[in-house]
């Protein structure tokens, strides 16, 4: 997860102009990632039990 | 592995990223939701092919984009009969300059090529390592780099290639960040 760096290799495009795209892209993106985790995928993944921790549950008395 | 508590939170702690993937690959936030959805019960349903250890939101954006690449060939041909309403969807809220700025943003990146878009934004945005994102799209380290080059310069050239200086850097980060309050 480290920042892409700007390398000789890309040509004649203009440094300022990459570094602006880049900044667009990774504002579109983290305006999402801040969103963070809606209720429905808590929900979803929350509700979903291991099974083993099931069976465990199971013999030592259900709750 | 099994499902343990532990990876459950590490699936959890994955879906802010999932999402920013879903939604800049298909431009469409129902859609993106849809897809996450269905990854989060694949990934769960398949939780024993996971390998302690490795990478997990590599695993998890490779389940996506491959749910994505069948839905959108499924999809291409729906949005062609049904007169570009999935246009419509993508240029949502039109008002404030900034926003019609980020939204030019959105609709170039949507002109990229499916390969050059997914690779700019899993390099660019999701922060994988040129070997991550090269796994997640199942192609060679060097495809991606140059998908990546390719794209930046596409986009450089549909946003920039006239009156570059109309465009403030940083007021399309600013108009992203207030209008999420």
């Amino acid at each position: 997860m480290k920042d892409v760096k700007p390398k000789a290799k890309q040509g004649g495009l203009n440094a300022e102009i990459q570094s602006r795209i880049g900044h667009q892209l990774r504002a579109m993106y983290d305006d999402v990632v801040r969103q963070g985790v809606p209720e429905r995928f808590a929900d979803l993944i929350r509700k979903l039990d291991p099974p083993e921790t099931d069976l465990a549950a199971n013999k030592d008395g259900r709750d | 592995m099994p499902l343990t508590n532990e990876l459950r939170d590490d699936i959890l702690a994955s879906v802010p990223s999932l999402r920013a993937f879903a939604i800049s690959l298909s431009g469409n936030g129902d859609r993106a939701d849809d897809l996450v959805q269905e990854t989060l019960l694949r990934a769960l349903a398949n939780i024993d092919s996971f390998q302690p250890g490795s990478n997990l939101p590599a695993w998890l954006f490779t389940i996506l984009r491959n749910l994505f690449r069948s839905d959108y060939r499924k999809r291409r041909r729906e949005v062609e009969d049904s007169e570009g309403n999935y246009a419509k969807t993508l240029k949502s809220q039109p008002g404030q300059d900034s926003h019609l700025e980020f939204e030019e943003f959105r609709a170039a990146l949507d002109k990229l090529p499916q390969d050059q878009r997914e690779a700019l934004i899993l390099v660019g945005a999701s922060g994988f390592s040129y070997e991550d994102a090269a796994a997640i799209c199942g192609c060679a380290v060097g495809t991606i780099k140059s998908r990546v080059n390719r794209a930046r310069t596409k986009l450089s050239a549909l946003l920039y290639v006239d009156g570059a200086e109309d465009f403030g850097p940083d007021s399309t980060v600013r108009a992203v960040i207030s209008n999420n309050g």
